[in-house]
């Protein structure tokens, strides 16, 4: 995936439904230090609205990006805190 | 000549406003407002919200909501009980869980009437496609989304007189689950709660 983020990890969650997707972005974001950005890679077109509503839910979290590549839905999340 | 009076002892500055409080009362009023910041300093805690949820049933369908809920709950930080009564006991019996049926009676979704489904063997065949549903669509499992509430430190309870009407061992449930507790626990719980379910 190519992007201008230099991203410190990549999450594979391809294949996966909810509730996977959020909750395994959540527990590999508690892995990062504060300012790296997780690539998250996932198929379920409800990703999208939930890493959202995650991210604004959430404190120490922000959604930098989400770009729709055909059947993969990629999303950008920066630990601030 | 009394209105008078009043409006003229205003000027050495002291009438009006030092009467109306005694000291000792002022003290009490300053010692109370201490405590109620405090109060309101331990009630908000670190902020997070709270959840709890009543899991109530046990079919495998009915197992979902609240394991989903809980799981996605804590992912947001939140501090999430959830307390399992009657068929809800269930889903946190480490054998039971496994065997959790889909009923095919009176399930208006399910694709045969319900003089078929009533058919021996019907629940397990619904519960068998289901299943095999869950596993193409990439749903996690049951197990899975308990382990998964737990090690993200969701409080799992087991209502304690289910667990003896139920004739059920508190050893019968998976490691992590609270045993011990009842409504009093749950509705504790509630009041402090942000978002309160019933499933």
């Amino acid at each position: 995936m190519s992007s201008e983020y230099h991203t410190a990890e990549t999450l594979d969650v391809k294949g996966l439904s909810c509730p996977m997707p959020i909750v395994k972005t959540k527990q590999t974001v508690d892995g990062l230090e504060i300012g790296d950005v997780l690539e998250v890679v996932a198929t379920d077109s409800g990703s999208t609205s939930d890493i959202q509503g995650w991210a604004e839910g959430t404190d120490g979290v922000e959604l930098l990006e989400q770009i729709e590549d055909g059947q993969r839905y990629v999303h950008y999340v920066e630990k601030t805190a | 000549m009394s209105t008078d009076n009043r409006a003229t002892t205003t000027d050495d500055g002291t009438a009006d406003a030092a009467p109306e409080f005694a000291p000792a009362e002022l003290q009490a009023l300053r010692e109370r407002v201490d405590e109620l910041e405090a109060s309101l300093i331990d009630g908000t805690d670190d902020g997070g919200k709270k959840m709890t949820i009543v899991a109530t049933q046990g079919s495998f369908d009915m197992a979902y909501p609240p394991l989903i809920l809980a799981s996605t709950a804590a992912a947001f930080g939140w501090d999430v009980v959830v307390f399992h009564t009657f068929w809800g006991l269930d889903i946190l019996h480490e054998e039971k869980s496994k065997g959790l049926k889909l009923s095919a009676v009176g399930n208006p979704n399910m694709p045969v009437p319900n003089a078929l489904a009533a058919m021996p063997g019907m629940d397990r065949m619904a519960t068998r496609m289901m299943e095999r549903k869950i596993d193409e669509n990439g749903t996690a499992t049951i197990e899975e989304l308990i382990d998964l509430s737990l090690e993200q430190g969701v409080d799992l309870q087991a209502c304690q007189m289910t667990i003896e009407l139920m004739d059920y061992d508190e050893d019968d449930f998976y490691d992590g689950v609270t045993t011990g507790v009842g409504a009093a626990t749950a509705l504790q719980h509630m009041a402090e709660s942000d978002v309160q379910l019933l499933v």
